[in-house]
C-alpha cells in the first residue's frame, strides 16, 4: 500500500476567547491517498472549515493548533518553518474557499492575482506567468481566457469566479487541494457543472482532494471516502459505500435519514431532534449524547475510535443493522 | 442597548467599566475632571480676579513665572502684558473656553439629534433633504464656515456659539439618523405606529435610547472640537470679545511678545488648552471603542 | 476627531450616491454629474445670497464698500453705481452680475480689484498646502501601515495616542511653539515670511532656493501636523479592517509573502478611501492655512483674509468667501469623480 499523501493524527485547534477556550477541532484523524477524494461532512460549527485551515497553518489568532501530527508527503507540517509552509501553500497544497467574491481581491485584476501566485513560487518572467495563467483559465472552461484575464472579479458571474478560483488552485499542479464548501454559494445547476469539472480534473491530474461540505448529497456524488464531523471530532469515517450503506454512528444515520431524497414523499421530513451543542457548552464524553436515542451512562465517557478495515466510528452503541438505521 | 439591559448593566456602568479598563483613559478622565472642577471653582481658587481692574497693577506686567508682587502675592506663572496674574487669567480663561465649548456642543447635540430623528423617522424626501444639507455642512471645514458666519453676522459670544452650533450639528444629525434608521426598520415601530402611538412617544421612548451610544461618543469629541475651534477663532481675532477672554485670546496676546522671548504668556495657556482638548479626545476615543467601535466620527 | 472633521466615512453619504448612480449604467453617471453640478450652483447661489444679505441688508453697504475716509462725492458715486435706491432683489441682481464678471469691488487697502488681489496671493497658499499634503502622506502612510500591522502592541498604542495628540494640539499654538523652539531658541529656521522664490518648470516656487525651502519648513510642518495624525489613523484603521478579510486569507493560502499582501493587496484596497478623504482634507488645509499664514506671516490668501477682516477691507472678504466656496465645491466634486475612477467596481459600470 502506498504511503498516504496526507495523514492527520489527533489534530486539535483551540481558540482562546475571552469567554473561554473554544475547542473547534478536538482530536481529528484523517487520511488521504494520492488521487483520492475525501469528503469532510459536518454542519456549521462542527469545525470542518477550521480543520481545513489548520492543515496549512491559516488559523488566525486567538486560534492555535495545540496538538496533533499533520503528515504531508512524509513531512510534519506542524514543525515546518513559516517560510517552508508558505512555499507549500499555493504550490503543493492549494485551497479553494467558499465565496469567490470575497476571496478574490476586488481591486486587482484576475490576471494580477494569478500571475503573482505563479511568481511567488517559480522564478519566471511575467510573460511566462501570464501564459500559464491563461492556460489554466482555459482548462477550467473560461471562454476567451486571454481577454478575460485582464478583467476584475466583479465582472464575472459567481460560477465563473469559482472556476477562476479553481484555476488558481491548479496553477502549480498541487498534490493536495482543500476545497472549503466551494459550491455552497452557487446555484444548483452551476454546482453540478463545477462538481463534474472538479472530478474530471482530479482524475486527470491525480491530485488528492479534501472536499469540505455540509451537504452529504454532494459528497456522495463526488467522493470516494468520507469523514463525518460533529462538534470538533470525526465520529465516523470510511469509504462512501461503507458509510452510506452501513452507517455505524447514530449521527451519520440521522444525517442520511434527514436528506430529502431519503424521505418518503408526503411524510414529514425526518430530523435529528435537538441541535448541535454550542462550542463552549459541549457535554462531557460523547458530544452527540443529548440527542441520541441510544445513549446510556457509558456515553458520558470519551468514546474511542473502533476501526474495522477502513471503516471507523466513535460510538459505544454503534448501529448494527439496516433496520436500526431506518428508525 | 438591549444586550446591555439583558446583562443587567446600565450604559453608565458600561462606560465606567470601559474607561477604568484603560489606564490611559482613566488618567485622561481624571485630568478632565480636575480641570472642570478647577474651572468651576475659578473664583475661589484664583489668587486674583483678572477682570477686576482695581487689583491689576500695570507695573507688574511682563513678569516671569515665580516673580512676586509688591503685595506679596506670587505670580506662579508670571503676568501678562496688562499685569494680570497668568494663573488666574488661565483659570478664568479655561472657564470661558469650557462654557462656550459645552454650550455649543450641547446645543449642536439638541439640534442635530432632532433633525437626525426627523430624517430617520419620516424618511423619504425629508430624509433626503436633511441629509443633503448634512453632507454639505460636512464638506466644509469648521473653521471656514465659522469664519464666514462671524464675518457676515458680526462678532460676540453668542454669535460664536451659534456659529459653532451651525457647523457641528451635522455630525450629530448623521450619527443619530444612522442609529435611528436601524430602529425604525424594526417591526415594533411599525406596530406602534399602527396602534396609533404618538410619534413623539415612539421616538422618545424607543428610538432615542438606541441613539445614546453614538451621541455620547460624538458629543464628547465635539466638545473638544468646539473648545479648540473657539480658541482658534479667538486667536484669529474673530472669536470671543476681549471682555470675556478665553484661552485662545490669552494665547493670542502672548503671541505678540513671543518673539521677544516672553514665552510664559503663550506656553502655559497653550498647555492648559492642550490638556483639556487632549484628555477629552482620549476619553472620547475610548468611549468610541467601548460603545460603538464602528462609529464614524 | 478634531477640527479636521473625521471624514473617515463622511464620503459614504456622497459615494453611495456615486455607486448607485454608476451602477445604474453609463447614463446614470452622466445624470449624477449633472445633478452634482446643479447642486454646486445652488450652493454657490445660496452663499452669494447670504453674503449679499450680510453686506447689503444687515450692514450699510456704503460703510462696507467704501473706506472710512471717502468723500461725500465718492459716496454718492458709489451709491448710484450700486443702485442703492432700487429694491433689494434688484440690488442682488446687480451684485450677482458684477460678481459673475469678476467684479467684487476694489480693495480699500490695495486699491485694486478684490479678485485680482486674491488671485495674486493664491499661489503662495497653494504651495504651502500642497507641501503640507505631501508631507502628511509621506509621514502618515508609513506610520499608519506600521501601526496597523501591529495591533495592540506598544507601537500601535503609542502611534495612536500620538495621533490623538496630533489633532488635539491647537493648530495655532503648535505653530507658535515651533517658532519659539526653532526660531527664537535654536535660531535654525526663519520665523516669518516666504523666502526667495525661483522658477521650476515655469512655476514660481520656494523649492527653487534654499532660502525658500528654509522659510517653507516651519509653516508646512505646522499645517501638516494634524493632517499627519488623520492619515495615520485612517491608514491604521484601514489596515486593521482589511487584514481579517477573506481575500487576505486567500492570498496567504496561495503562498504570497506578507510583504506583498501588505503593500499590494491591503494597501491598494485602503488607498481608495484614504485618497478620497485626503482630497477633501485638501480643502481643510486651505482653511487652516488661515491660521498658519497668520502666525508665520506667509503672504497667502489666508493671511489676506484675516488682514482684510481686521482692516475692514470688505470687498476682499466678500470675494474671498465666494472664491473659497467655489473652490470647495470644485474640490468635492473632483474627489467624487476620482473615487469613482479609482474603484474598479464603480468605474467598470460607469
Amino acid at each position: 500500500m502506498t504511503a498516504p499523501l496526507l495523514k492527520v493524527q489527533g489534530l486539535k485547534t483551540w481558540f482562546d476567547t475571552p469567554r473561554g477556550m473554544v475547542k473547534s477541532v478536538d482530536g481529528v484523524d484523517l487520511e488521504l491517498r494520492r488521487g483520492e477524494i475525501l469528503g469532510l461532512v459536518g454542519e456549521s460549527g462542527s469545525g470542518k472549515s477550521v480543520t481545513g485551515f489548520s492543515l496549512i497553518g491559516l488559523v488566525d489568532p486567538p486560534g492555535r493548533v495545540v496538538d496533533g501530527r499533520i503528515e504531508f508527503n512524509g513531512e510534519d507540517l506542524r514543525t515546518a518553518s513559516p517560510a517552508g509552509l508558505r512555499s507549500l501553500r499555493g504550490d503543493r497544497i492549494a485551497m479553494i474557499f467558499q465565496d469567490p467574491m470575497m476571496t478574490l481581491n476586488p481591486v486587482l485584476r484576475i490576471g494580477t492575482q494569478m500571475i503573482e501566485t505563479v511568481r511567488a513560487h517559480r522564478n519566471v518572467s511575467r510573460a511566462e506567468a501570464r501564459a500559464k495563467a491563461v492556460e489554466a483559465l482555459g482548462k477550467v472552461g473560461i471562454p476567451r481566457p486571454a481577454e478575460r484575464i485582464d478583467a476584475y472579479p466583479h465582472e464575472f458571474s459567481g460560477g465563473m469566479r469559482q472556476r477562476v478560483a479553481i484555476a488558481i488552485a491548479l496553477l502549480h499542479e498541487p498534490d493536495l487541494i482543500i476545497a472549503d464548501e466551494p459550491t455552497t454559494a452557487l446555484d444548483v445547476t452551476i454546482q453540478s457543472q463545477i462538481l463534474a469539472e472538479v472530478q474530471k480534473l482530479a482524475a486527470e491530474m491525480g491530485l488528492g482532494l479534501i472536499w469540505i461540505s455540509h451537504d452529504l448529497g454532494v459528497v456522495a456524488a463526488l467522493a470516494q471516502r468520507v469523514a463525518v464531523m460533529y462538534a470538533g471530532r470525526i465520529v465516523e469515517r470510511g469509504t462512501i459505500d461503507e458509510v452510506l450503506d452501513t452507517p455505524r454512528h447514530p449521527y451519520t444515520a440521522g444525517l442520511i435519514g434527514s436528506t430529502p431524497m431519503a424521505n418518503v414523499r408526503g411524510q414529514p421530513l425526518r430530523q435529528i431532534p435537538g441541535s448541535a451543542p454550542p462550542p463552549l457548552g459541549r457535554p462531557e464524553g460523547c458530544p452527540f449524547r443529548p440527542r441520541c436515542a441510544h445513549a446510556t451512562d457509558i456515553c458520558r465517557t470519551e468514546p474511542q475510535e473502533t476501526l474495522a478495515g477502513g471503516h471507523g466510528w466513535r460510538c459505544f452503541h454503534p448501529l448494527q443493522d439496516a433496520a436500526e438505521v431506518r428508525t | 442597548m438591549m444586550g446591555a439591559l439583558l446583562t443587567g448593566e446600565t450604559m453608565f456602568a458600561r462606560i465606567l467599566r470601559g474607561i477604568l479598563a484603560s489606564p490611559k483613559a482613566t488618567a485622561a478622565a481624571l485630568v478632565c475632571l480636575t480641570l472642570v472642577v478647577a474651572a468651576l471653582l475659578a473664583p475661589v481658587i484664583a489668587p486674583q480676579d483678572p477682570y477686576d481692574l482695581g487689583v491689576i497693577d500695570f507695573f507688574d506686567s511682563r513678569l516671569p513665572p515665580g516673580s512676586e508682587s509688591l503685595s506679596g502675592m506670587t505670580y506662579w506663572l508670571g503676568t501678562d502684558t496688562q499685569g494680570r496674574d497668568m494663573f488666574s487669567a488661565m483659570l478664568y480663561g479655561l472657564r470661558t473656553s469650557l462654557a462656550v465649548g459645552l454650550t455649543s456642543g450641547l446645543l449642536a447635540l439638541v439640534v442635530g439629534t432632532t433633525l437626525g430623528l426627523i430624517a430617520a423617522y419620516m424618511g423619504g424626501r425629508m430624509d433626503a433633504f436633511i441629509m443633503r444639507f448634512v453632507d454639505l455642512m460636512l464638506g466644509f471645514p469648521t473653521i471656514l464656515v465659522a469664519l464666514m458666519i462671524l464675518v457676515v453676522f458680526g462678532q460676540g459670544t453668542w454669535k460664536v456659539i451659534l456659529a459653532l452650533v451651525f457647523v457641528q450639528w451635522a455630525y450629530f444629525a448623521r450619527a443619530v439618523r444612522g442609529a435611528a434608521l436601524v430602529e425604525t426598520g424594526k417591526d415594533y415601530v411599525e406596530a406602534a405606529r399602527c396602534l396609533g402611538l404618538s410619534s413623539t412617544r415612539i421616538l422618545a421612548a424607543h428610538i432615542l435610547p438606541n441613539c445614546l451610544p453614538p451621541l455620547i461618543v460624538i458629543g464628547t469629541i465635539q466638545v473638544a472640537n468646539a473648545i479648540a475651534a473657539e480658541a482658534t477663532l479667538s486667536f484669529l481675532g474673530i472669536g470671543l470679545p476681549i471682555t470675556e477672554p478665553s484661552l485662545g485670546l490669552l494665547i493670542a496676546n502672548g503671541y505678540q511678545v513671543l518673539l521677544a522671548g516672553l514665552y510664559w504668556m503663550s506656553v502655559y495657556p497653550g498647555l492648559l488648552l492642550l490638556a483639556i482638548v487632549f484628555s477629552v479626545n482620549i476619553v472620547g476615543d475610548r468611549l468610541r471603542e467601548v460603545l460603538n467601535p464602528r462609529l464614524e466620527t | 476627531m478634531s477640527l479636521r472633521n473625521g471624514k473617515v466615512n463622511k464620503q459614504n453619504g456622497i459615494h453611495s450616491g456615486v455607486g448607485a448612480a454608476a451602477s445604474a449604467g453609463g447614463r446614470g453617471m452622466t445624470v449624477f454629474i449633472l445633478r452634482r453640478l446643479i447642486q454646486a450652483v445652488i450652493v454657490l447661489l445660496v452663499t452669494s445670497v447670504i453674503v449679499f444679505l450680510g453686506v447689503y441688508a444687515i450692514g450699510d453697504p456704503l460703510e462696507i464698500l467704501l473706506p472710512g475716509d471717502a468723500t461725500a462725492a465718492e459716496r454718492a458715486q458709489v451709491a448710484a453705481s450700486l443702485n442703492l435706491d432700487a429694491p433689494l432683489p434688484l440690488q442682488y441682481v446687480t451684485f450677482l452680475t458684477s460678481a459673475l464678471t469678476g467684479d467684487f469691488g476694489s480693495s480699500f487697502v490695495f486699491n485694486r480689484p478684490a479678485l485680482t488681489v486674491i488671485f495674486e496671493r493664491l499661489p503662495a497658499t497653494l504651495e504651502l498646502t500642497i507641501t503640507a499634503l505631501v508631507l502628511s502622506l509621506v509621514i502618515g502612510l508609513p506610520l499608519g501601515l506600521w501601526a496597523g500591522t501591529r495591533p495592540g502592541t506598544l507601537v500601535d498604542e503609542s502611534v495612536m495616542t500620538g495621533s490623538i495628540l496630533g489633532f488635539s494640539l491647537p493648530n495655532f499654538w503648535q505653530g507658535m511653539m515651533l517658532v519659539m523652539i526653532f526660531s527664537v531658541w535654536l535660531g535654525w529656521l526663519p520665523s516669518t515670511g516666504r523666502g526667495e522664490t525661483g522658477t521650476i518648470l515655469g512655476i514660481r516656487t520656494s523649492f527653487a532656493t534654499w532660502d525658500g525651502v528654509a522659510h517653507l519648513i516651519l509653516p508646512a510642518t505646522n499645517l501638516a501636523l494634524a493632517q499627519i495624525a488623520l492619515v495615520i489613523r485612517l491608514t491604521r484603521t484601514g489596515v486593521q479592517e482589511t487584514m481579517p478579510l477573506d481575500f487576505v486569507k486567500f492570498a496567504r493560502a496561495r503562498g504570497l509573502s506578507e510583504r506583498r499582501i501588505l503593500f499590494v493587496h491591503v494597501f491598494k484596497t485602503i488607498l481608495i478611501p484614504i485618497v478620497t478623504v485626503i482630497g477633501v482634507e485638501f480643502g481643510s488645509l486651505i482653511a487652516f492655512a488661515v491660521v498658519t499664514e497668520t502666525i508665520f506671516a506667509w503672504p497667502g490668501v489666508g493671511k489676506l483674509i484675516i488682514d482684510s477682516i481686521n482692516a475692514l477691507d470688505r470687498p476682499v472678504v466678500v470675494a474671498y468667501i465666494l472664491v473659497i466656496v467655489a473652490m470647495f465645491i470644485v474640490i468635492n466634486f473632483l474627489v467624487d469623480v476620482l473615487y469613482s475612477l479609482l474603484d474598479p467596481r464603480i468605474r467598470g459600470r460607469a
